[in-house]
């Protein structure tokens, strides 16, 4: 998408610019600590906004947004308890954060140390998986597919000619595990695409290039004879 | 965490209606036995008082001036940022030459090495960042103030699945004399997403 203007920075940013964004940050790293919904559901979820608002959306706002979706989907909160309790607080800004029970209020340190352990231990999205059919230096051509499901092959690098810059091994499929179809793990490659495959005349002078970290099922054999 | 900022909202103002939401669900899943008032403090504390830019400066000027260490981050950033105790990401490192430089972006969401780097800036997650990035980097580079000759070859890293990336910004001239952790001090979190390089010390101290 184009026509967005200039990249707008402010000096001195804090880490979070609100309350309730350290809250929405909280949330969701305890909600995956649970297991309750998985990264690919999350981003599944953001990506359902309404287009509108999806762009004129804040990054956390985004955030409680899945966070919402997700938890009524899986079944741990309902809409109308959320509204329910969206009633009883407004105009109680300085109640009940923590619950409307005296027990509800503790720390729960054994929780906490679960957080934490899961925000700092190391990703773990890698998985035992079929031999990979491409190897470094391969040609590939990218399926121009536009599916309705959640997918991490871009749109402006679908139906295009690239090489195989390294091979990673199999990681879980955001296409199955964002809709509970399973992780069906696949091999994961960085494709390289040059600037020019990608944007034709509109590529800036100077060599450049894109580099994609791309599932085995987005990528196709370079057709014979096909130039990059 | 509740208390801390009330005076931020005084009661006769309407509260911001995300704000409300937010309020609303945490309080839900403390009831549920989801969350507690530590777990947030913790986690909020972790990113606002403890990881931010000054880890991953940590690595970039070990690499600097252990040539080892270089090699190893770039064959294998997990376990070379590992022997410096950091962690949390599944890292890939490209290096910056005279010849080449690196860019890292994520399109589709804001993907980021936050273990390493603190949590992502808001322009790295703004539209005008994530479209451009990968469509004209020049241009957008040349707004951060980074002027690139054609001849310089630009890659730009759209981290489209769990692989995280991270710069290791070109050494400026004139820190031969410098010890590991002024190295470090010089380091910002912008070389470390590539839309910079690292200043020599009398600019960087010029720019502050």
């Amino acid at each position: 998408m184009h026509g967005f203007g200039p990249v707008e920075r402010a000096a001195n940013e804090p880490v979070f610019h609100a309350e309730w964004e350290r809250r929405v940050f909280a949330i969701t790293r305890a909600a995956r600590t649970h297991g309750i919904y998985n990264i690919d559901e999350s981003r599944r979820a953001i990506e359902q906004m309404e287009p509108a608002r999806y762009l004129a959306a804040s990054y956390y706002e985004r955030w409680l947004a899945s966070a919402v979706t997700n938890l009524i989907e899986k079944g741990v909160i309902t809409r109308p308890e959320l509204e329910a309790r969206m009633t009883f607080l407004a105009g109680r800004p300085d109640e009940a954060a923590h619950g409307e029970g005296p027990a509800s209020s503790q720390d729960v340190p054994e929780l906490a140390e679960r957080v934490l352990a899961a925000l700092r231990g190391q990703p773990n999205f890698r998985r035992a998986g079929a031999a990979p059919k491409f190897s470094a230096g391969d040609r590939v051509l990218t399926r121009n597919v536009h599916p309705r499901n959640h997918t991490r092959l871009p749109r402006y690098a679908r139906g295009k000619l690239g090489v195989i810059h390294a091979v990673h091994g199999s990681f879980v499929f955001p296409d199955t595990n964002a809709h509970g179809l399973g992780e069906i793990p696949h091999p994961l490659y960085t494709v390289r695409f040059d600037a020019r495959v990608l944007w034709s005349s509109s590529a800036e002078a100077g060599h450049e290039s894109v580099f994609l970290d791309l599932w085995e099922n987005y990528l196709l054999p370079a057709p014979e004879g096909a130039t990059l | 965490m509740s208390g801390h900022h009330a005076d931020e909202h005084h009661h006769r103002e309407p509260e911001d209606p995300l704000s409300l939401r937010a309020r609303a669900l945490e309080s839900l899943l403390v009831e549920k036995g989801l969350l507690s008032s530590d777990v947030v403090d913790r986690v909020v504390s972790l990113y606002e008082k403890d990881i931010g830019p000054h880890y991953g400066a940590k690595v970039v000027a070990r690499a600097w001036v252990d040539p080892g260490y270089r090699r190893r981050l770039l064959a294998d950033g997990v376990a070379a940022i590992g022997e410096l105790g950091f962690g949390g990401v599944d890292l890939m490192v490209v290096e910056n030459t005279p010849a080449v430089h690196n860019l890292v972006v994520c399109t589709l969401c804001s993907c980021y090495p936050h273990t390493l780097l603190g949590l992502p800036p808001v322009w790295y997650k703004s539209p005008p960042y994530r479209s451009r990035a990968v469509i004209e980097p020049r241009a957008v580079l040349r707004e951060f103030g980074l002027e690139l000759p054609d001849s310089v070859d630009i890659r730009v890293w759209d981290s489209s699945a769990e692989l995280r990336y991270m710069v290791l910004p070109l050494r400026p001239p004139g820190t031969e004399g410098l010890a590991e952790e002024a190295l470090a001090a010089l380091v910002t979190r912008d070389a470390m997403i590539g839309v910079a390089v690292v200043e020599p010390p009398a600019m960087a101290e010029a720019g502050r």
